[in-house]
């Protein structure tokens, strides 16, 4: 967007005409922070404007951002567990699989436990992870029950004495009840012996609007405790994430950008609020 | 689906359908409503404003005529409604087939947008309509999409020619040559080739899906998209667009509560017709897509032909000819006709999806009262017919204290449920004999659920609503109308 460069060189100026904000907004809109959202920047960019409009719409963008700690939460004197959620198709698999790696190049011992007994072929696909990466996948059948292999998983773990392991579940629309029910039920069972230090909520950066409605419900059922936001190497650039993480207050901890096992990096939120605006 | 779009439409409308008489600032007003609706639907900006500034015109250039007619805001509504339906793709298309068979169709799209889900629902879809299709493995990126495909393949019984291992082994294009290839020989009529998720942005990748279409030139390329995703939708089909080319799209995941407003700009940017739209997580929750249905359901009319239609698949004919002989000769209606219609029902799919096609099931209350129906209760009930003998059955009036408590007994449900179901029952067999000696007009074809007839607790009076639990919130007006949905629909229109 070539055009918020050219805006913001007026913006500093201080040249700035109606139409200007007008575009501001618009490019707000379309980055899927929310039309009301976009209107509400906008309009106290106008009113606090001091000498620096950039610095001004940059900086209430930022206060927006979730004052939560971004690192993980990881216990030392056991077996921490991660939980991986979110909606079909927003990358749960291979978030498991780049947080795996980067928590094993971090010097931790790490496994995984492919608790996707539903997807065709999910318990494959974190298998074949698990041998690229070289990291211990903990698998049970397929259309098993989802919490009985995470009990599984977590019970072994502990007994290898690895420090992380990483369970991932299977992609669910937010509304259906039943399926938000047994995220619920595969919390209480793993609870049962070890305690969840993280449940993580994969979203998609190309999500829109309804992606509000997703964390809200999940954060419901299953307590999440921070986003992954993946596919931020496309076109989208996740203003999305941002509306979350105002509405909800759950801090964005991991941003997922390729294919490859090493395209996920820690939050940064300067690179982000950038991405949103340039 | 569509839900919160359809929920302002509805709000946006009760203003203006308060007004008699129609000014130019009361247009102004509910096209500003009409946008952030739109915008909140994650319709593309540039779509709702193109959107806005047509109805804002057409109903501006009408609106001394229109102030004459009855019922102005009525006729507004219909702008808007047939604009509605040009943006979402016009005339629904059907599949080109090819003259020469085999019918190539190529999926492309996002990560993780269903190609691999839903290449199985089509080919399911097209296997039952009588066709013979094979599905190809092209994506060889993603680990294990290829063992996902087989998986898919055999549990529908549609073979998968997959010669690549994938796991970043083996050359897509090579894949899909063959596979049309193979196809030809084995005589299949269709092909539906499945490649890896792409983003728009990468150029490289777009080549690649070109020269897959280059090498087996297929009738229909298929744009499926997440119906989930917002601003960028536009962004990224035209970027599909431009490097592969696509022929109509394909809405998945619209069983959520997605508003899919940015699918309706995809259509709308690239001239695209959607053709199909996948609805849930079986491999059967798949449909052609019809815009007019759609847009009935955007504005809150609710979506009454797919309905029908539902009810027409899950009543078979003999079920509904049966009732009908037996509603004629004077027969009484027995529980084991409503059992046929409680399992009739059940093949409907969820109760909840049901009701939400009705008309009118947009206001935030209704969708309260749709969000707590429970389907269980059409389970326990069939549970209770079912734990009785064919003679009580046939005649409940001999069930006697102690046959009501091992019914309970039988279904595990209290004694008073039984009670409750029988008081109903009774009742409804008292209403179809007064229908009937008021010249019955036989049942309407495929919907044997006589009005008033009542599931215990679930499906209360009429009209079919959870009725314990919060009937007092229940607009009035609903009340009123009939159990048939057929029927309500007749009324509703």
């Amino acid at each position: 967007m070539a055009l918020f460069s050219k805006l913001f060189s007026k913006l500093r100026s201080g040249s700035i005409s109606e139409q200007d904000w007008d575009e501001i907004e618009r490019a707000l809109i379309e980055s899927d922070l929310g039309a009301a959202a976009a209107a509400e920047v906008v309009a106290t960019a106008k009113r606090n404007r001091g000498s620096d409009s950039q610095a001004e719409v940059i900086a209430i963008l930022t206060s927006w951002l979730s004052s939560t700690t971004r690192t993980l939460n990881l216990a030392t004197d056991r077996t921490t567990t991660i939980l991986v959620v979110g909606v079909n198709g927003t990358g749960k698999t291979t978030s498991v699989a780049k947080l795996a790696n980067f928590l094993t190049k971090s010097g931790k011992t790490v496994s995984v436990a492919a608790a996707d007994t539903f997807r065709a072929g999910a318990i494959d696909q974190l298998q074949t992870w698990g041998t690229r990466l070289g990291i211990p996948v903990i698998a049970g059948a397929a259309q098993a029950d989802p919490a009985s292999v995470a009990f599984d998983a977590i019970s072994q773990a502990q007994k290898s004495g690895v420090e992380i392991l990483i369970v991932d579940t299977a992609g669910r629309l937010h509304t259906k009840s039943g399926l938000m029910d047994e995220l619920g039920k595969i919390r209480r069972v793993i609870e049962k012996s070890s305690p969840v230090d993280e449940v993580l909520l994969v979203v998609d950066a190309t999500t829109g609007q309804n992606g509000i409605a997703q964390s809200k419900v999940f954060a419901e059922s299953v307590n999440v405790t921070g986003l992954i936001v993946t596919k931020m190497d496309g076109s989208a650039s996740g203003g999305i994430a941002l509306a979350i993480e105002r509405q909800t207050g759950l801090p964005i901890k991991f941003v997922g950008y390729g294919e490859g096992a090493t395209d996920l990096r820690p939050f940064d939120a300067a690179t982000y609020i950038e991405g949103l605006v340039s | 689906m569509f839900d919160s779009l359809s929920v302002k439409f509805s709000s946006a409308f009760s203003s203006l359908r308060k007004k008699g008489r129609l000014k130019a600032e009361d247009l102004n007003e509910i096209c500003d409503e009409i946008r952030v609706a739109l915008l909140d639907s994650d319709v593309s900006l540039d779509v709702a404003e193109e959107f806005i500034s047509k109805i804002r015109t057409r109903s501006l250039e009408v609106l001394p005529d229109i102030n004459k007619g009855i019922n102005p805001s009525q006729q507004i509504f219909e702008i808007i409604n047939e604009e509605l339906i040009e943006i979402l793709g016009g005339n629904a298309r059907r599949i080109r087939f090819a003259k020469n068979p085999p019918t190539v169709i190529l999926l492309t799209g996002l990560q993780g947008a269903g190609k691999t889900s839903l290449a199985g629902k089509l080919a399911k879809y097209l296997k039952d309509q009588g066709n013979t299709p094979i599905l190809v493995a092209s994506d060889l990126q993603r680990p294990n999409a290829v063992t996902q495909l087989q998986i898919v393949g055999e549990s529908i019984g549609v073979p998968v020619f997959a010669p690549s291992p994938g796991n970043g082994v083996g050359d897509p294009i090579e894949v899909a040559r063959a596979g049309v290839k193979f196809a030809k020989e084995k005589m299949h009529n269709m092909v539906i080739v499945d490649t890896a998720g792409r983003l728009g942005v990468d150029l490289e990748l777009m080549k690649q899906a070109k020269s897959i279409r280059d090498a087996i030139n297929p009738q229909e390329v298929l744009f499926v998209v997440d119906a989930m995703i917002g601003q960028d939708a536009v962004v990224t089909a035209k970027a599909f667009m431009e490097g592969v080319g696509f022929d109509a799209v394909v809405l998945t995941k619209l069983d959520g509560d997605a508003r899919g407003g940015a699918a309706l700009s995809i259509a709308k940017a690239t001239g695209r017709p959607i053709m199909f739209a996948a609805t849930g997580e079986k491999v059967e929750d798949f449909d052609l897509f019809y815009p007019d249905r759609m847009a009935s359901r955007i504005l809150g009319m609710g979506d009454v032909q797919t309905l029908a239609e539902q009810a027409k698949k899950a009543f078979d004919s003999e079920t509904s000819s049966k009732l009908e002989t037996k509603f004629a000769s004077g027969e009484d209606f027995t529980l084991d006709d409503f059992l046929d219609q409680l399992q009739a029902m059940k093949k409907m799919g969820s109760m909840t999806k049901m009701l939400g096609m009705l008309p009118g099931m947009n206001s935030s209350a209704m969708k309260k009262q749709l969000e707590n129906f429970d389907e269980g209760e059409l389970v326990r009930t069939q549970a209770i017919v079912q734990s009785m003998t064919p003679a009580e059955r046939n005649d409940p009036k001999i069930l006697n204290g102690s046959r009501r408590a091992r019914i309970a007994l039988g279904s595990g449900r209290a004694v008073s449920e039984i009670n409750s179901l029988v008081d109903r029952f009774s009742q409804a067999q008292k209403m179809m004999k007064q229908l009937r000696n008021s010249g019955g007009r036989g049942l309407p074809a495929g919907m044997g659920l006589p009005s008033g007839m009542a599931l215990p607790g679930g499906m209360g009076q009429g009209m079919g609503f959870p009725s314990g639990k919060s009937s007092g919130n229940m607009p009035p007006k609903k009340k009123s109308k009939s159990g048939n949905p057929a029927k309500r629909a007749a009324e509703g229109a």
